[in-house]
Protein backbone atom coordinates (compact mmCIF):
# COMPACT_ATOMS: atom_id res chain seq x y z
CA UNK A 1 0.00 0.00 0.00
CA UNK A 2 1.15 3.48 -0.77
CA UNK A 3 1.12 6.36 1.65
CA UNK A 4 -1.53 8.74 0.32
CA UNK A 5 -2.88 12.20 1.10
CA UNK A 6 0.11 12.97 3.31
CA UNK A 7 -0.06 16.33 5.03
CA UNK A 8 1.72 18.23 7.78
CA UNK A 9 0.67 21.29 9.73
CA UNK A 10 1.48 23.15 12.92
CA UNK A 11 -0.81 24.44 15.63
CA UNK A 12 -0.57 25.63 19.23
CA UNK A 13 -1.97 23.53 22.04
CA UNK A 14 -1.78 24.49 25.71
CA UNK A 15 0.83 27.09 24.85
CA UNK A 16 3.12 24.73 22.94
CA UNK A 17 3.70 24.39 19.24
CA UNK A 18 2.58 21.01 17.92
CA UNK A 19 3.28 19.40 14.56
CA UNK A 20 0.62 17.12 13.06
CA UNK A 21 1.45 14.53 10.41
CA UNK A 22 -1.52 12.83 8.76
CA UNK A 23 -1.78 10.28 5.97
CA UNK A 24 -3.98 7.51 4.64
CA UNK A 25 -2.94 3.92 4.25
CA UNK A 26 -5.66 1.93 2.49
CA UNK A 27 -8.89 2.90 4.24
CA UNK A 28 -7.30 3.92 7.52
CA UNK A 29 -6.14 7.41 8.37
CA UNK A 30 -3.16 7.82 10.70
CA UNK A 31 -2.11 10.91 12.61
CA UNK A 32 0.93 11.67 14.73
CA UNK A 33 1.35 14.71 16.95
CA UNK A 34 4.80 15.76 18.07
CA UNK A 35 5.97 18.66 20.17
CA UNK A 36 8.18 20.35 17.52
CA UNK A 37 10.95 21.25 19.96
CA UNK A 38 12.41 18.84 20.72
CA UNK A 39 10.24 16.78 18.37
CA UNK A 40 9.10 13.95 20.62
CA UNK A 41 5.94 12.04 19.73
CA UNK A 42 2.95 12.94 21.86
CA UNK A 43 0.19 10.92 20.24
CA UNK A 44 -0.28 8.44 17.45
CA UNK A 45 -3.88 7.81 16.45
CA UNK A 46 -5.96 6.39 13.62
CA UNK A 47 -9.51 6.77 12.36
CA UNK A 48 -11.87 6.35 9.46
CA UNK A 49 -11.32 9.91 8.28
CA UNK A 50 -8.65 12.60 8.46
CA UNK A 51 -10.82 14.60 10.84
CA UNK A 52 -11.33 11.67 13.19
CA UNK A 53 -7.65 10.71 13.35
CA UNK A 54 -6.53 14.32 13.86
CA UNK A 55 -9.19 15.06 16.49
CA UNK A 56 -8.01 12.09 18.54
CA UNK A 57 -4.37 13.11 18.25
CA UNK A 58 -5.13 16.70 19.19
CA UNK A 59 -7.18 15.66 22.21
CA UNK A 60 -4.46 13.33 23.47
CA UNK A 61 -1.65 15.79 22.81
CA UNK A 62 -3.53 18.60 24.55
CA UNK A 63 -4.09 16.41 27.58
CA UNK A 64 -0.37 15.56 27.80
CA UNK A 65 0.85 19.08 27.19
CA UNK A 66 -1.44 20.54 29.83
CA UNK A 67 0.56 18.63 32.45
CA UNK A 68 3.85 20.30 31.51
CA UNK A 69 5.11 22.61 34.25
CA UNK A 70 7.18 25.68 33.47
CA UNK A 71 9.68 26.50 36.16
CA UNK A 72 11.01 29.95 36.91
CA UNK A 73 14.65 30.15 35.90
CA UNK B 1 31.28 21.58 -0.79
CA UNK B 2 33.13 18.91 1.18
CA UNK B 3 32.02 15.29 1.50
CA UNK B 4 31.00 13.58 4.69
CA UNK B 5 33.93 11.79 6.33
CA UNK B 6 32.11 8.45 6.11
CA UNK B 7 29.40 8.81 3.44
CA UNK B 8 28.91 5.04 3.38
CA UNK B 9 26.98 5.10 6.68
CA UNK B 10 24.11 7.10 5.23
CA UNK B 11 21.73 5.87 2.52
CA UNK B 12 18.89 7.67 0.79
CA UNK B 13 15.27 6.58 0.60
CA UNK B 14 15.87 5.88 -3.09
CA UNK B 15 18.71 3.52 -2.18
CA UNK B 16 16.47 1.70 0.29
CA UNK B 17 13.68 1.37 -2.27
CA UNK B 18 16.16 -0.22 -4.67
CA UNK B 19 17.83 -2.55 -2.14
CA UNK B 20 15.04 -3.49 0.27
CA UNK B 21 14.70 -6.94 -1.27
CA UNK B 22 18.44 -7.59 -1.40
CA UNK B 23 19.19 -10.71 0.66
CA UNK B 24 22.40 -9.13 1.98
CA UNK B 25 20.51 -6.13 3.34
CA UNK B 26 18.34 -6.12 6.45
CA UNK B 27 16.08 -3.15 7.12
CA UNK B 28 15.33 -2.41 10.76
CA UNK B 29 12.79 0.09 12.08
CA UNK B 30 13.51 1.52 15.53
CA UNK B 31 10.98 4.07 16.77
CA UNK B 32 10.49 6.20 19.83
CA UNK B 33 6.88 5.09 19.66
CA UNK B 34 7.03 1.37 19.09
CA UNK B 35 3.48 1.29 17.70
CA UNK B 36 4.61 3.06 14.54
CA UNK B 37 5.87 -0.14 12.93
CA UNK B 38 2.50 -1.84 13.38
CA UNK B 39 0.76 0.99 11.53
CA UNK B 40 2.80 0.19 8.45
CA UNK B 41 6.50 -0.25 7.70
CA UNK B 42 8.86 -0.57 4.77
CA UNK B 43 8.35 -3.99 3.17
CA UNK B 44 10.85 -6.48 4.54
CA UNK B 45 11.77 -4.44 7.62
CA UNK B 46 11.92 -5.96 11.07
CA UNK B 47 11.29 -3.92 14.23
CA UNK B 48 13.35 -3.50 17.36
CA UNK B 49 11.78 -2.17 20.52
CA UNK B 50 14.28 0.17 22.15
CA UNK B 51 12.68 -0.27 25.57
CA UNK B 52 12.81 -4.05 25.68
CA UNK B 53 15.37 -5.10 23.07
CA UNK B 54 18.01 -2.37 23.09
CA UNK B 55 18.21 -1.98 26.86
CA UNK B 56 19.02 -4.25 29.74
CA UNK B 57 15.61 -5.27 31.14
CA UNK B 58 16.65 -4.96 34.79
CA UNK B 59 19.40 -2.41 35.42
CA UNK B 60 19.76 0.83 33.48
CA UNK B 61 22.20 -0.11 30.74
CA UNK B 62 22.48 -0.89 27.07
CA UNK B 63 21.67 -4.38 25.84
CA UNK B 64 24.10 -7.09 26.97
CA UNK B 65 26.37 -8.84 24.50
CA UNK B 66 24.42 -12.11 24.80
CA UNK B 67 21.08 -10.40 24.26
CA UNK B 68 22.53 -8.41 21.38
CA UNK B 69 23.70 -11.62 19.68
CA UNK B 70 20.24 -13.16 20.13
CA UNK B 71 18.56 -10.08 18.70
CA UNK B 72 20.80 -10.12 15.64
CA UNK B 73 20.30 -13.82 15.12
CA UNK B 74 16.51 -13.60 15.46
CA UNK B 75 16.51 -10.68 13.03
CA UNK B 76 18.23 -12.78 10.38
CA UNK B 77 21.39 -10.72 10.65
CA UNK B 78 24.80 -12.28 10.15
CA UNK B 79 28.13 -10.60 10.74
CA UNK B 80 28.36 -9.70 7.04
CA UNK B 81 24.83 -8.34 6.70
CA UNK B 82 24.36 -4.73 5.66
CA UNK B 83 21.98 -3.25 8.20
CA UNK B 84 19.96 -0.15 7.35
CA UNK B 85 18.20 1.39 10.34
CA UNK B 86 15.44 3.97 10.16
CA UNK B 87 12.86 5.31 12.55
CA UNK B 88 10.56 8.10 13.58
CA UNK B 89 11.56 11.39 15.19
CA UNK B 90 14.39 11.97 12.71
CA UNK B 91 16.06 8.66 13.50
CA UNK B 92 16.63 9.35 17.22
CA UNK B 93 16.42 5.73 18.29
CA UNK B 94 17.73 4.53 14.96
CA UNK B 95 20.91 6.44 15.82
CA UNK B 96 20.81 4.96 19.32
CA UNK B 97 20.68 1.48 17.74
CA UNK B 98 23.50 2.42 15.36
CA UNK B 99 25.61 3.51 18.35
CA UNK B 100 25.09 0.16 20.07
CA UNK B 101 25.83 -1.77 16.88
CA UNK B 102 29.20 -0.02 16.71
CA UNK B 103 29.86 -0.80 20.39
CA UNK B 104 29.39 -4.47 19.52
CA UNK B 105 31.50 -4.19 16.39
CA UNK B 106 29.05 -4.61 13.52
CA UNK B 107 30.95 -3.56 10.42
CA UNK B 108 28.31 -2.43 7.94
CA UNK B 109 25.48 -0.49 9.53
CA UNK B 110 23.84 2.56 7.98
CA UNK B 111 21.06 5.04 8.63
CA UNK B 112 18.33 5.87 6.13
CA UNK B 113 18.69 9.64 5.76
CA UNK B 114 15.50 11.42 6.82
CA UNK B 115 14.03 8.42 8.58
CA UNK B 116 10.45 7.21 8.55
CA UNK B 117 8.98 10.69 8.05
CA UNK B 118 10.81 11.20 4.76
CA UNK B 119 9.61 7.82 3.50
CA UNK B 120 6.02 8.78 4.35
CA UNK B 121 6.38 12.25 2.87
CA UNK B 122 7.50 10.74 -0.42
CA UNK B 123 4.36 8.59 -0.61
CA UNK B 124 6.25 5.32 -0.72
CA UNK B 125 5.05 1.79 -0.03
CA UNK B 126 4.27 0.52 3.43
CA UNK B 127 3.05 -2.89 4.47
CA UNK B 128 1.37 -4.41 7.49
CA UNK B 129 2.91 -7.81 6.73
CA UNK B 130 5.71 -9.09 8.89
CA UNK B 131 8.13 -11.03 6.72
CA UNK B 132 9.32 -14.38 8.08
CA UNK B 133 12.93 -14.28 9.23
CA UNK B 134 15.36 -17.17 9.11
CA UNK B 135 17.58 -16.96 12.22
CA UNK B 136 21.30 -17.13 11.55
CA UNK B 137 24.47 -17.30 13.63
CA UNK B 138 25.87 -14.03 14.93
CA UNK B 139 28.97 -13.35 16.97
CA UNK B 140 29.35 -9.92 18.57
CA UNK B 141 32.72 -8.40 19.37
CA UNK B 142 33.78 -7.53 22.89
CA UNK B 143 32.09 -4.20 23.61
CA UNK B 144 34.13 -1.17 22.61
CA UNK B 145 33.17 1.58 25.01
CA UNK B 146 35.42 4.21 23.50
CA UNK B 147 32.29 5.92 22.17
CA UNK B 148 30.49 5.88 25.50
CA UNK B 149 30.90 8.50 28.22
CA UNK B 150 30.35 7.47 31.81
CA UNK B 151 29.48 9.70 34.73
CA UNK B 152 33.12 9.90 35.85
CA UNK B 153 34.14 11.12 32.38
CA UNK B 154 31.52 13.82 32.43
CA UNK B 155 32.34 14.96 35.96
CA UNK B 156 35.94 15.34 34.85
CA UNK B 157 35.00 17.15 31.65
CA UNK B 158 32.77 19.55 33.53
CA UNK B 159 35.36 20.31 36.18
CA UNK B 160 38.45 20.53 34.00
CA UNK B 161 37.26 21.18 30.46
CA UNK B 162 38.96 17.99 29.28
CA UNK B 163 36.18 17.52 26.71
CA UNK B 164 33.61 19.79 25.10
CA UNK B 165 30.18 19.09 26.57
CA UNK B 166 27.30 19.40 24.12
CA UNK B 167 23.77 19.54 25.48
CA UNK B 168 21.51 18.65 22.54
CA UNK B 169 18.16 19.14 24.32
CA UNK B 170 15.88 22.07 23.62
CA UNK B 171 16.85 25.48 25.06
CA UNK B 172 13.94 25.26 27.53
CA UNK B 173 15.31 22.01 28.92
CA UNK B 174 18.83 23.43 28.99
CA UNK B 175 17.83 26.46 31.01
CA UNK B 176 15.75 24.43 33.45
CA UNK B 177 12.43 26.01 32.44
CA UNK B 178 11.08 22.51 31.81
CA UNK B 179 12.35 19.19 33.14
CA UNK B 180 11.36 17.07 30.14
CA UNK B 181 10.17 17.64 26.58
CA UNK B 182 6.69 19.21 26.62
CA UNK B 183 4.05 16.58 27.34
CA UNK B 184 6.44 13.91 28.54
CA UNK B 185 6.91 12.80 32.15
CA UNK B 186 9.49 14.60 34.26
CA UNK B 187 12.25 12.10 34.88
CA UNK B 188 14.63 14.21 36.94
CA UNK B 189 14.64 16.02 40.25
CA UNK B 190 16.42 19.13 39.04
CA UNK B 191 16.37 21.16 35.84
CA UNK B 192 19.25 22.89 34.12
CA UNK B 193 22.44 21.67 32.54
CA UNK B 194 25.91 20.37 33.29
CA UNK B 195 28.25 23.25 34.07
CA UNK B 196 30.42 24.01 31.09
CA UNK B 197 28.01 22.57 28.54
CA UNK B 198 26.98 24.44 25.40
CA UNK B 199 23.45 24.05 24.06
CA UNK B 200 23.37 22.82 20.46
CA UNK B 201 19.90 21.26 19.97
CA UNK B 202 19.95 18.00 18.03
CA UNK B 203 17.84 19.47 15.21
CA UNK B 204 20.67 21.84 14.42
CA UNK B 205 22.12 18.89 12.51
CA UNK B 206 18.98 18.39 10.39
CA UNK B 207 17.42 19.98 7.34
CA UNK B 208 13.69 20.73 7.15
CA UNK B 209 13.07 17.31 5.59
CA UNK B 210 14.89 15.51 8.38
CA UNK B 211 18.01 14.68 6.39
CA UNK B 212 21.40 15.64 7.77
CA UNK B 213 22.81 19.02 6.85
CA UNK B 214 25.89 19.18 4.65
CA UNK B 215 29.35 18.59 6.08
CA UNK B 216 30.21 22.27 5.67
CA UNK B 217 27.07 23.36 7.52
CA UNK B 218 27.64 20.86 10.33
CA UNK B 219 31.25 21.93 10.67
CA UNK B 220 30.19 25.58 10.95
CA UNK B 221 27.43 24.90 13.48
CA UNK B 222 29.51 22.82 15.86
CA UNK B 223 32.70 24.77 15.27
CA UNK B 224 30.98 27.94 16.45
CA UNK B 225 30.41 26.18 19.77
CA UNK B 226 34.00 25.06 20.19
CA UNK B 227 33.46 21.56 18.79
CA UNK B 228 35.86 21.23 15.89
CA UNK B 229 37.50 17.84 16.37
CA UNK B 230 40.63 19.28 17.97
CA UNK B 231 39.69 17.92 21.38
CA UNK B 232 37.31 15.27 22.76
CA UNK B 233 33.58 15.92 22.77
CA UNK B 234 30.74 14.42 24.78
CA UNK B 235 27.09 14.75 23.73
CA UNK B 236 24.18 14.30 26.10
CA UNK B 237 20.42 14.84 26.21
CA UNK B 238 17.80 13.35 28.55
CA UNK B 239 18.18 9.59 28.02
CA UNK B 240 20.82 9.33 25.32
CA UNK B 241 18.87 8.95 22.09
CA UNK B 242 18.88 12.54 20.81
CA UNK B 243 22.57 12.70 21.69
CA UNK B 244 23.13 9.55 19.59
CA UNK B 245 21.90 11.59 16.61
CA UNK B 246 24.47 14.32 17.32
CA UNK B 247 27.16 11.73 18.09
CA UNK B 248 26.51 10.18 14.66
CA UNK B 249 26.86 13.55 12.94
CA UNK B 250 30.12 14.39 14.69
CA UNK B 251 31.70 10.95 14.58
CA UNK B 252 30.66 9.71 11.15
CA UNK B 253 29.64 12.70 9.08
CA UNK B 254 32.41 15.02 10.27
CA UNK B 255 34.83 12.25 11.20
CA UNK B 256 35.86 13.66 14.58
CA UNK B 257 37.86 10.97 16.35
CA UNK B 258 37.02 11.27 20.02
CA UNK B 259 33.28 11.78 20.32
CA UNK B 260 31.31 10.01 23.00
CA UNK B 261 27.65 9.64 23.84
CA UNK B 262 26.75 10.12 27.50
CA UNK B 263 23.70 7.85 27.63
CA UNK B 264 23.25 8.46 31.35
CA UNK B 265 22.41 11.99 30.25
CA UNK B 266 20.20 14.34 32.22
CA UNK B 267 18.17 11.55 33.84
CA UNK B 268 21.39 10.53 35.57
CA UNK B 269 22.93 13.94 36.20
CA UNK B 270 19.67 15.67 37.18
CA UNK B 271 18.96 13.04 39.82
CA UNK B 272 22.47 12.82 41.22
CA UNK B 273 22.83 14.01 44.81
CA UNK B 274 25.37 16.78 44.99
CA UNK B 275 26.01 17.13 41.25
CA UNK B 276 26.70 20.72 40.18
CA UNK B 277 23.93 22.21 38.06
CA UNK B 278 23.81 25.41 36.07
CA UNK B 279 20.52 27.06 35.19
CA UNK B 280 19.62 29.66 32.60
CA UNK B 281 21.52 30.38 29.43
CA UNK B 282 24.64 31.65 31.23
CA UNK B 283 27.78 30.29 29.65
CA UNK B 284 30.23 31.75 32.14
CA UNK B 285 31.36 28.24 32.95
CA UNK B 286 31.57 27.12 29.35
CA UNK B 287 35.00 26.12 28.25
CA UNK B 288 36.07 26.09 24.64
Amino acid sequence: MRVEEFSERSLRLSGWEVHLTTYRLGTIWHCKADNVSPGAALARTSGASREEAEARAIERAEHMLARTKRHVV
Amino acid sequence: MSEYAHPEVLVSTDWVAEHAADARVRLVEVDVDTNAYDEGHIPGAVAWDWQSELCDPVRRDIVSRDAFERLMSQSGIGNDTTIVIYGDNNNWFAAWAFWQMKIYGHRDVRLMNGGRQKWLREGRDLTLDVSPVEPCPYRAAEPDFSTRAWLADVLKASASGSAALIDVRSPAEFTGEILAPPGLPETCQRGGHIPGARVVPWETAANEDGTFRSADELRAVYGSQGVDGSRPAIAYCRIGERSSHTWFALKYLLGYQDVRNYDGSWTEWGNLVGAPVERGLATAGARS
